[in-house]
């Protein structure tokens, strides 16, 4: 193979003798010393969300404090990774103000591990009871750890404003007098 | 119309502008389901009486106008076809049967603001309860209300409030709220389970079904009203609230509490059966079984399953359970009882195990009471595929006496159940402790605790194969769920016992197996489980035409009237 020697292009006076580019260099410091954080301390501080943010799915309860999913599955069958897994049950007996829903998950775990927080579970719940929230660091030091259970999914959902009060409406009926 | 000449019970019928033969008496919607067109419809079942009372399969149907001089079919003038006298009102397709000249039209205008109006009345007291119905996914409602429905609800009232948990029987639990009043499941419980029990009591928005006073829907058929319930109305208190049905994967499976051999379908999840349903067939179970059959899956899970193969009790491997069957074999004196709740495989494996023993094996006889619908006196489901296979020159019978009588004598010193009970096919305990018994069965009994060697085998729907019903009709089962870990497939426990007796040496690969049984048995020449369609094979029978078998009527089959033999 054939050499190619290149000559190196002679420095500069000015390049040679450092100190314009170490009062530039020091220009850019001083100007980022005085002007405001771009970053935030986290976690003391933690950012503003935007609404529509796609956080952890949670479980959320009615007004009245009421558990709202009817475990129909849905979210479990939409979701694509499977990170949703639910056991369908019935209304626990010693919850008679929710008696006329009927059903009730037994147990609803997400694997936050396998989780993409797509929304679709949000999407496609009937009950309004599934939401992608603000929480947005889960961490934990195994895999079971990672594994949202459901009195878990309650407690990061909270309680949400319902708009339908769909089963209320139900027992209006029945109050109303349209009780066959 | 084709000028060929048809068949004298056929008539041709014209359905959206498409000819179509079909038998006289069918009916509008079973002629459109051969064109592929779907009328819609609920109280409609191809099993049951036409009672046409939820308007859903309206139609529209006229008839070639005729000249009333002539008596002749008048033609248009400017395109040369029939002209048709169209009815101005519309026309239920379940009770209009096929007549020459028919015309059917199910797509127009009208009949699609009909199927509106109807879907809009039904749906006007129907709860918004899919999310916690059972019955979503496979409810008749829901799919028609998205097909043929409005799409939006101008009703603003309150609805209907009705019991949503009443329990019509033991199985059955009924949601008054659902249902459509279709009276399917009161049809079903007067004219195929012969059960009278259902009803409907009050008028209007207060129509409710209900058992008649003093009387549940008790009878062995209950669940059969569930499977043709179309919307949530019924359901089964087993399955209620368990899994939803879009999760759970279908196999074809066969019921084997009686030599009837009802066609089911196992649905299962992860390798979990959650409920049985029948499968159509219609010279079998038409799409009918019994809640016997379908509680068999509860056996899979049941605790008494038997888990890992033992010698003398104690746990051990498949290895060493087979090396010690295959000593205790080896050793001579060997008796074979084989089953006639094993699979034709099965049976064929053990009849070579047996002729390798060089003796022959018996089988035992179960009896019960037949109901005449689907559950015959024979509770073995596969006596037959015993004759078939040769595991059996005669008809079993219910103790093993012979068996016994050669233990007192001392002629036989180790005996090779697979999946009987000697205990309860008439073995004392005096007669267990002159023999070792090399066990091969599912559940722990009896036998199993007295057992020297004890392998393990899987249920039926856990392994696939073949049965031969009371009709000698050839049926296949496949495998639905893995079997527990530890527990090896009954043909590999076969075929290794075969391999260890010196035998000859036989796949337990179930179509390899087939190549063999076609070869050997005459009965099943030229078949194989590949091909074998979903809804069974009838074989040759003459050969077994005179056994005395012991059977009763059921909905498809009648004894042959043979043999005095066969009331004793």
């Amino acid at each position: 193979m054939a050499t190619v020697t290149v000559s190196r292009k002679p420095l500069s006076l000015s390049e040679r003798a450092y100190l314009p580019q170490i009062l530039a260099g020091m220009r850019i410091t001083l100007k980022h010393l005085f002007s405001p954080n771009v970053t935030l301390s986290y976690p003391e501080q933690r950012p503003a969300i935007p609404p529509g943010y796609r956080g952890v799915p949670t479980l959320v309860m009615d007004p009245h404090g009421r558990e709202k999913c009817v475990s129909c599955q849905l979210c479990e069958f939409v979701c694509p990774p499977k990170a949703i897994r639910i056991t369908p049950g019935a209304v626990p007996a010693d919850q008679p103000d929710r008696a006329h829903v009927e059903k009730a998950p037994a147990a609803f775990d997400i694997d936050m591990l396998r989780c993409i927080y797509c929304g679709l579970c949000q999407e496609v719940c009937p009950e309004e009871a599934i939401f992608l929230q603000n929480q947005f660091s889960m961490s934990g030091y195994s895999r079971d750890e990672m594994v949202n259970h459901k009195d878990r999914l309650y407690e990061l959902g909270g309680t949400l404003p319902d708009q339908h009060f769909k089963w209320d409406k139900k027992k209006a009926a029945e109050e109303h007098g349209n009780q066959h | 119309m084709s000028s060929s000449p048809k068949p004298a019970d056929l008539v041709t019928v014209n359905i959206d502008g498409r000819d179509i033969s079909v038998p006289k008496g069918t009916n509008v919607i079973e002629a459109a389901k051969q064109l592929g067109i779907e009328i819609p419809h609920y109280c409609y079942h191809p099993k049951l009486t036409v009672v046409g009372n939820c308007r859903m399969c309206l139609i529209e149907m006229g008839l070639p106008l005729m000249d009333p001089a002539t008596k002749q079919p008048v033609l248009a003038a400017a395109t040369g076809k029939l002209k048709v006298n169209w009815m101005p009102r519309p026309q239920i397709g379940c009770a209009t049967n096929a007549m020459p000249g028919l015309h059917i039209r199910t797509s127009t205008p009208m009949v699609k603001e009909c199927r509106e109006g109807v879907t809009e009345m039904l749906l006007i007291n129907h709860p918004l309860d899919c999310p916690i119905c059972d019955q979503a996914g496979e409810c008749k409602l829901q799919e028609h209300s998205t097909e043929y429905g409005r799409g939006y609800s101008r009703f603003v009232e309150h609805k209907n409030v009705k019991p949503k948990r009443t329990s019509l029987g033991p199985r059955v639990t009924l949601d008054d709220e659902r249902c459509i009043l279709c009276s399917r499941c009161i049809r079903f419980s007067k004219e195929v389970a012969h059960d009278d029990v259902l009803g409907f009591i009050d008028r209007g928005s207060y129509s409710t079904l209900t058992c008649y006073p003093g009387k549940k829907l008790e009878n062995n058929y209950s669940l059969c009203t569930v499977d043709i319930c179309p919307v949530g109305a019924l359901t089964s208190t087993d399955f209620r609230f368990k899994m939803r049905v879009w999760f759970l994967k279908q196999t074809p499976s066969i019921d084997t509490e009686s030599s009837v051999g009802a066609n089911t379908e196992v649905w299962s999840r992860e390798g979990v059966i959650y409920r049985l349903t029948p499968r159509r067939n219609d010279e079998v179970n038409d799409t009918w079984m019994s809640d016997s059959g379908r509680m068999l899956y509860q056996q899979v899970k049941s605790a008494d399953r038997l888990a890992s193969p033992a010698i003398n009790g104690a746990a051990t491997d498949f290895e060493t359970a087979l090396k010690a069957a295959g000593n205790l074999l080896r050793a001579g004196s060997v008796a074979v009882v084989g089953s006639g709740r094993s699979s034709v495989e099965e049976q064929f494996l053990t009849k070579k195990l047996a002729d390798a023993l060089k003796v022959s094996a018996s089988l035992v006889s179960r009896v019960g009471e037949g109901d005449k619908i689907l559950i015959s006196s024979d509770c073995n489901p596969n006596v037959r595929g015993a004759l078939v296979t040769g595991l059996i020159a005669a008809l079993p019978s219910q103790k093993l006496e012979s068996l016994a009588a050669d233990i007192d004598a001392g002629k036989v010193k180790t005996i090779l159940s697979v999946g009987e009970d000697l205990v309860a096919a008439g073995l004392t305990a005096a007669q267990f402790a002159k023999v070792s018994v090399i066990y091969l069965g599912t559940h722990a009994n009896a036998t199993s605790a007295a057992a020297r060697v004890v392998i393990p085998t899987l249920t039926v729907f856990e392994k696939s194969g073949t049965m031969v019903n009371q009709q000698f009709r050839l049926q296949k089962f496949s495998k639905a769920v893995p079997g527990p870990a530890g527990v090896t497939d009954d043909l590999v426990t076969l075929s290794n016992l075969l391999a260890a007796v010196g035998g000859a040496t036989i796949s337990s690969d179930l179509n390899t197996l087939w190549t063999t049984l076609s070869a050997e048995s005459k009965a099943l020449a030229g078949l194989s489980y590949a091909t074998l369609p979903a809804t069974g094979k009838i074989l040759d029978a003459s050969a077994w035409s005179a056994l005395p078998f012991v059977e009763g009527e059921t909905l498809h089959f009648k004894p042959a009237a043979v043999p005095a033999a066969a009331s004793s």
